[in-house]
């Protein structure tokens, strides 16, 4: 159990953390830049957090009103740093024996050989970090830090060094580490995709500030905030007034539509490119009149940028399969519609 | 032929260059962490005499280190030992002359040491002084023995402030350079060729081996800026 609440003044911004987990891979979400690995260096104890409180397990790590401040020594906390941090001056068994904290000579041996042959790094034992391809290192650096018998692992984008082919294969070897570690991790990322694959819970940092904690499913079909919502891919936002029951009129695009219910402290809406769909009659849920300002064609699909003709100002994005798109490209007028269910309504 | 000279600046030169590395490593990496204000008066401070002629640096030595002076008359007082014209008083001069070459090339590489393996180090729950020797030091290692070898040489040359705070006094405080110039202001041309051509082959080596710890380290990474302003 990790409980983090933490504030720290930076250059641009206070960082401003509170979360709790427990067991699970929880993401810290969020643009490049706004706080993440910050806030794993302040769990770690390499960075000090003006005030508050990190509490892991029953230790209390830091403490600004006690005036607690561990070593990072003493944080028994696994850091995996973006690019490894393996010593260049050790081989792959010094850097691993490096993090082994055994006494006993003759344990340590074995200990360290176990390690290697669990890790996939037979053979590997007498080359320096600088002769091993991204992911040996990065299962060298795993390596090293879980012979120590962490209490919690800080994963500060694990991926970030690797050309995108060999990303899958060891995404799926940390996915299967992280399940045998079974004591929680927390994942530090951008991407989206990666948080989907591999963790259960997302923490989404918005310029230093964390909100509330969600499952990753959620942040996906609910997320509370415009930030949230952009980290999830979302392509279209406007901002909303509340009109008469549960319908909004959407300012930036100069449209209204009905909401699937009513909610007066959301002041804005996102639209997946993907659930707005292309139409000949305007007789479906929310279907209004457009005009197509370009279509690109994409690797997968067509993306179109259309405008409504009844309103002004921001287009919107849609993604369209290349054969629905043959048909309807010669109509002369189109349609566009989105279910109620899928006008997603955030705060701010 | 005497070869006191030469034996005299190579012991002053060695010891000297072990004072200078070990002083240069600690202000390099206690400098290296401070505010920056007082790195830039302290980095002032600690490089000026890589730049003042080396007569002027003599000339404070004196101020301070003459019998007349504070820490001169003190020393001569307690222990009765003079602290200038004995030939480790050359020690002072190459000491304070050669120093910024040892510490600009120490703090440079201190600078592209990458953090992150200290931090990786003190995660992992290896304690500050194994990080220090273990993983610091030798990812700087080159940076220090570079730095170590030009501070050598240039305290193997030093003229200026050697003769001014150990003079010259045959078979006792010669050095090399100081008997160079005693040999030509005598006439005996012949005798000061000779040592002309020791001194250089001494510095080429020197220069040389600078070379070979730079040049691999160049190709490894381009990161560790080896400063090397000044002259020898």
């Amino acid at each position: 159990m990790l409980t983090v609440d933490i504030r720290k003044k930076l250059d641009n911004f206070t960082l401003d953390v509170q979360f709790e987990t427990d067991r699970e891979i929880l993401a810290l979400l969020g643009a490049s830049g706004c706080g993440k690995s910050m806030t794993l260096k302040c769990i770690a104890g390499i960075e000090k957090p003006d005030e508050g409180r990190i509490v892991l397990n029953d230790r209390v790590l830091f403490d600004s009103d006690n005036g607690i401040n561990l070593s990072p020594q003493k944080r028994r906390v696994g850091y995996l740093f973006q690019q490894y941090a393996l010593f260049p001056n050790m081989t792959v068994e010094k850097n691993i024996a490096a993090g082994c904290m055994e006494k006993n000579k003759e344990k340590k041996k074995n200990l360290v050989a176990e390690k290697i042959e669990k890790m996939h790094l037979s053979g590997l034992e007498h080359k320096y970090p600088s002769q091993l391809s991204g992911g040996q290192q990065q299962r060298v650096a795993l390596a090293r830090i879980l012979i120590n018998d962490p209490e919690l692992l800080l994963l500060d984008e694990p991926f970030s060094a690797l050309d995108s082919f060999l990303k899958w294969q060891l995404e799926m070897e940390l996915a299967d580490d992280l399940k045998e570690f079974g004591r929680g991790a927390l994942f530090v990322s951008h991407s989206k995709d990666e948080v989907f694959r591999l963790c259960d819970a997302v923490c989404v940092l918005n310029e230093g500030e964390s909100e509330s904690k969600q499952y990753v499913a959620e942040l996906f079909s609910e997320p509370a905030t415009r930030a949230a919502a952009k980290l999830a891919g979302c392509e279209n936002f406007s901002d909303l007034e509340w009109l008469e029951g549960n319908r909004v009129y959407m300012k930036d695009w100069g449209i209204a539509l009905e909401t699937s219910g009513r909610n007066e402290a959301c002041s804005s809406a996102g639209i997946y490119a993907k659930n707005i769909i292309i139409c000949k009659s305007r007789d479906r849920e929310n279907a209004f009149a457009i005009r197509i300002v370009r279509e690109i064609k994409d690797l997968r699909y067509t993306v179109l940028v259309i405008e409504p003709v009844a309103g002004c100002a921001k287009p919107l994005r849609v993604n369209i399969s290349g054969g629905l798109w043959d048909r309807l490209r010669h109509e002369k007028q189109l349609y566009a519609s989105v279910a109620s269910s899928d006008i997603m309504l955030l705060n701010n | 032929m005497d070869w006191y000279p030469l034996f005299n600046s190579l012991r002053i030169a060695a010891i000297s260059t072990v004072v200078i590395f070990f002083a240069g490593i600690f202000f390099a990496y206690w400098i290296a962490r401070l505010p920056k204000l007082i790195k830039g008066i302290l980095d002032v401070f600690l490089t000026l005499p890589l730049v003042l002629p080396p007569t002027v640096v003599g000339y404070l030595l004196l101020r301070v280190f003459g019998p007349k002076r504070i820490i001169g008359a003190w020393v001569l007082e307690t222990f009765g030992i003079k602290m200038v014209m004995t030939w480790w008083s050359a020690v002072f001069a190459t000491v304070v002359v050669a120093f910024p070459l040892m510490y600009r090339t120490a703090r440079g590489a201190f600078e592209a040491f990458d953090e992150t393996l200290a931090q990786s180090g003190q995660t992992l729950g290896l304690s500050n002084t194994y990080i220090f020797w273990r993983i610091r030091m030798p990812a700087c290692k080159d940076g220090m023995i570079a730095g170590a070898v030009l501070a050598f040489a240039r305290a193997l040359g030093e003229y200026g402030a050697t003769s001014m705070i150990a003079g010259y006094t045959p078979g006792k405080t010669a050095t090399i350079s100081t008997t160079v110039y005693q040999l030509w202001r005598t006439n005996n041309d012949a005798l000061a060729f000779k040592w002309v051509l020791i001194n250089i082959a001494i510095s080429a080596v020197v220069l040389l081996a600078v070379n070979m710890i730079e040049h691999p380290e160049r190709r490894k990474t381009r990161k560790v800026p080896v400063s090397t302003e000044g002259g020898i």
